[in-house]
């Protein structure tokens, strides 16, 4: 059977997940919602075949496994985005064709050859640090509790850093894939371009006050800068760089101060003088914390088996909201409700193997470039990952970043479909000459 | 290169593992405690989806039920309680935005039917799936309405509490506390509650359950304790002879007996009995006592009685207050308790502080023969298929021989006949006490006791009785409520037996 075949079998297969995940909403609410709606199903499936029959063409050789799985993980989250709201889901459903047009519009540009990506790789440079100080900027700059991650022009809002970031990835593998020899030496002066990334990546968290997007910067430039060189000593230098630099802007940074206080103690028995409230004391869990505890409860409540698809309990009676931004960093406790803990440990296990076939690709890649690339932009989804739900289950500080694929978010959706065209190029020139 | 990929996959993967174990972690093993936050509103609200069962007082007058709602296409079941403010106490609030407490706290397993057998639990996840509404269990209490209502009458404008326990049992018969509050209102219309004030004391704190949580100074109701490790110890009998001057010498130091307000200056009895001490409540022949036996063995003797834990009643261990030696509001350990002042100690000063239950339990181990029972609301769980779970009692342990526990009547039968207690005397009924007045400083209003059980010879309800700042004695006070108490409750056992 055909790479191509076996993607079309495993396609059908989530389709039809994602038209019993539709169907098992629209049953549970069914007062609410319209049977309009269970086209949303078919209308995803199609989508996904016109992705499919664009790969047939481009990269007929590619790994099978990863257009079905970012198919599954995004009808997951449209599945739940449309359960908290159907207005949501629409923009979210066109945001997912917007996403597969720029896959497909990967796809088709750089089916050739992508490795000529490298001899841009300053342009990509630049863009990956104008996209990532876009936020930091007056006017048009804006934050959302607190971290400044998003652009906002006129209506329209998007999270510029998630294209920075696939933009970075490759200045990154194609920077030291040039300069492998020279940093695997590790000369002092040869750390200038380390402490020169450190440096930025200690200006985006001074501007944007988000430790999540510094410490996913910073983890993949040591990431790719580890496989390059192969000196450990750098990673390690690098980290202690971090810790040292976040300490300093611990010290110095009220909100990122508040984020640790939050993570290390969420509940508080006294009253806390609470800043949105003037000052007045309140428990922290009504205050700072309130969002990170009432996400808690949330997956707390899904316990094993979970409620159902459909049947969480986000809203009060009256209908007022229980857990803040829960559609875009919190779907992750909205799904965990629903799901339990049967659903969220097989949706973690679609992100592993996503994981696992991306550094496979890495490892039958035939030129340095493609392996820092594909490894970079898997240990990258990998790490964001971790970050934002490590950050919901309490494991580290919480920050405002997307769950790929899953989260609702136009930038988050059209970057992620970026990167698994990257990755689908690679496999392909791996594959073929293989 | 390879060698490094791996490397960077496998802790790629790791993380991700961390995050399946972080997953269970919160959705396995702190989920119960999760549930059980007071500000987990999902918990909450997704509980009032579920048919709450009633709570029933013993005679099945309904305590509780519940107010359907329909908002959004979903059904709600909110709760009212009928009785309002008269069994507050012991049956709490279940609401959405302030939480829960009492009963609709610590039996919400009953109540929302989480606590079936396997194949109850199987038919409520199909209901879950199927969506259909799931009926939680209804319970009974031991709790009697009629006894229930002379106490809140008694207690009337006084701040205090008022509890009663059938002593062969430990069902709780009486729980009442002062001043209440309508649990009506918590819900929509805080203000009211928060609006409560009472003349006797400030703050009113109509909230907590003083029976259950309130700590005072035991004063001399203490004695009964003292009197059961002395006659227990073996170390004294009821006849054994004291000298009592007026006061005794504790630490070099002067502890007056009670200033009587007739005399001039404190009361002395010269040549006197332990039996005679103890219907007169003489501080300073319990003040050599307790330097006889040590502070350690005071306190030994009490945690027999259940000082030192919090009682194992079935409310939420967060409304019910353990009973010992407090340094500030830190309880001491049984090893710190032997630098205690056991002179003080032994009529119930220095630093010992107890509940209104923790009183009640130890009236109703001396009634029960030396045996305490573990205290109870909850009697029966009556299931909608129709099934019934009785409660059965329990037996915390003994905490006396039963020959002390017949010395130790007689000698409180005698207060109540002839000494500091006669205002509990009930006409035809053999009624044994013990008061307490804990003086709380020069100038400063006293704590009032009264800790009873009836009849003495065959006892069918022990109570406890405290009022905060009151002018007389604990005899004056206490012991008229305590009566009322036991009336009402010996009447209505009279009659369905």
């Amino acid at each position: 059977m055909s790479a191509r075949t076996r993607e079309l079998l495993i396609l059908i297969l989530v389709g039809l997940i994602t038209a019993t995940g539709f169907a098992s909403v629209y049953i549970a609410r069914q007062n609410e919602i319209s049977p309009v709606s269970l086209s949303y199903a078919g209308f995803f499936f199609v989508l996904y075949l016109t992705a499919h029959v664009v790969a047939r063409f481009t990269v007929p050789d590619a790994d099978p496994y990863l257009l079905p799985m970012a198919a599954l993980l995004t009808a997951i989250g449209l599945t739940e985005i449309y359960r908290l709201g159907q207005t949501d889901a629409l923009r979210q459903g066109l945001w997912v064709v917007i996403g597969v047009a720029a896959f497909a519009g990967t796809l088709i540009a750089l089916r050739h050859d992508f490795r000529r990506l490298e001899s841009y790789k300053y342009l990509f440079g630049l863009s990956a640090l104008g996209l990532l100080f876009l936020p930091a900027l007056p006017k048009i700059g804006h934050s959302v509790n607190g971290a400044r991650l998003w652009v906002r022009v006129g209506s329209l809002q998007f999270q510029p850093g998630e294209l920075g970031k696939i933009a970075m990835i490759i200045f990154l593998a194609a920077y030291l894939h040039s300069k492998q020899e020279v940093l695997a030496q590790g000369r002092l002066k040869d750390f200038g371009p380390l402490l020169a990334i450190w440096g930025c990546a200690m200006l985006v968290l001074v501007a944007t006050h988000d430790l999540g997007s510094a410490l996913l910067f910073f983890g993949i430039f040591l990431a790719i800068l580890y496989l390059a060189t192969a000196r450990l000593l750098y990673v390690g230098v690098g980290l202690v760089l971090f810790l040292a630099g976040s300490a300093g802007v611990y010290q110095t940074t009220a909100h990122v101060r508040d984020r640790v206080t939050i993570w290390l103690h969420p509940w508080t028995t006294g009253g806390v003088p609470c800043a949105t409230h003037g000052g007045a004391l309140m428990p922290r869990q009504e205050c700072g914390s309130y969002q990170l505890v009432k996400s808690l409860y949330s997956i707390a409540q899904g316990g094993f088996s979970g409620t159902g698809l459909g049947k969480g309990t986000f809203t009060l009676p009256g209908g007022g909201n229980l857990i803040p931004d829960l559609n875009t960093d919190f779907i992750f406790s909205a799904l965990a409700q629903e799901l339990g803990l049967v659903g969220i440990a097989a949706i973690l296990l679609v992100f592993m193997l996503f994981t696992v076939r991306g550094f496979r690709i890495a490892l039958v890649a035939g030129d340095g470039f493609s392996k820092l690339l594909c490894a970079g932009l898997t240990f990258g989804f990998a790490l964001q990952t971790f970050i934002i739900i490590g950050g919901i289950l309490r494991l580290i500080p919480l920050t405002g970043i997307t769950l790929p694929f899953i989260s609702y978010g136009g930038s988050s959706v059209v970057a992620n479909f970026i990167l698994l065209a990257a990755l689908m190029l690679v496999s392909q020139r791996a594959n073929e000459t293989a | 290169m390879n060698a490094r990929v791996r490397l960077l996959a496998l802790s790629s993967l790791v993380m991700l593992v961390a995050l399946i174990v972080a997953s269970t972690y919160w959705q396995a093993w702190a989920a119960p405690d999760l549930a059980n936050k007071n500000d987990n509103a999902i918990r909450q609200i997704s509980e009032f989806t579920i048919d709450r069962g009633l709570i029933l007082a013993a005679d099945g007058t309904v305590l509780a039920r519940n107010r359907v709602v329909r908002t959004n296409n979903r059904t709600y079941y909110y709760r009212r309680y009928p009785l309002g403010a008269l069994t507050a106490a012991a049956v709490g609030y279940a609401t959405q935005n302030r939480g829960r407490t009492g009963l609709e706290r610590s039996s919400s397993d009953y109540l929302t039917g989480a606590d079936q057998s396997l194949a109850g639990a199987i038919k409520q996840i199909g209901d879950r799936l199927l969506g259909s509404t799931i009926h939680g269990s209804d319970i009974r209490l031991s709790l009697n309405l009629a006894a229930q209502r002379v106490a809140m009458n008694a207690l009337g404008t006084n701040c205090g509490a008022a509890l009663a326990i059938e002593p062969s049992t430990g069902r709780v018969l009486v729980l009442a506390s002062k001043p209440s509050y309508n649990p009506n209102d918590v819900e929509n219309h805080y203000g009211r509650v928060l609006r409560i004030k009472s003349a006797s004391c400030k703050p009113a704190s109509p909230l907590s359950d003083r029976a259950t949580q309130g700590l005072y100074p035991p004063g001399s109701s203490f004695k009964v304790v003292t009197a059961a490790a002395a006659l227990d110890s073996g170390k004294f009998t009821p006849a054994s002879n004291f000298y009592d001057p007026g006061y005794c010498t504790d630490y070099g130091q002067r502890v007056n007996n009670f200033i009587n307000h007739d005399q001039i200056g404190p009361e002395q009895f010269g040549n006197l009995s332990l039996a005679s001490a103890f219907q007169h409540s003489v501080n300073s022949v319990f003040c050599n006592i307790g330097i006889k036996l040590g502070a350690h063995t005071l306190m030994d003797y009490a945690r027999r009685f259940g000082f030192g834990i919090k009682p194992p009643i079935d409310l939420s261990s967060y409304t019910v207050a353990a009973s010992g030696l407090y340094q500030g509001r830190r309880l001491l350990s049984a090893s710190e308790d032997n630098n205690g002042d056991a002179g003080r100690i032994a009529f119930g000063q220095y630093k010992l502080l107890v509940t209104p239950l923790q009183m009640a339990m130890v009236a109703a181990t001396v009634a029960n023969g030396g045996v305490l029972m573990r205290p109870h609301l909850v009697d029966k769980v009556i299931r909608r298929d129709g099934t019934v779970d009785k409660i059965d009692p329990q037996i915390v342990g003994r905490a006396i021989k039963p020959e002390t526990a017949a010395e130790l009547t007689q000698m409180m039968e005698a207060v109540v006949s002839g000494g500091t207690g006669t205002a509990a005397q009930i006409s035809g009924v053999r009624v044994a006490g013990k008061t307490g007045t804990a003086e709380n400083g020069p100038g400063r209003a006293n704590t009032t006791w009264f800790v009873a059980f009836a009849p003495a010879d065959a006892p069918r309800v022990a109570v406890a009785v405290v009022l905060e700042n009151q002018t007389g004695t604990g005899g004056a006070t206490a012991a008229p409520i305590a009566r009322e108490i036991m009336q009402a409750i010996l009447a209505s056992t009279a009659n369905s037996n």
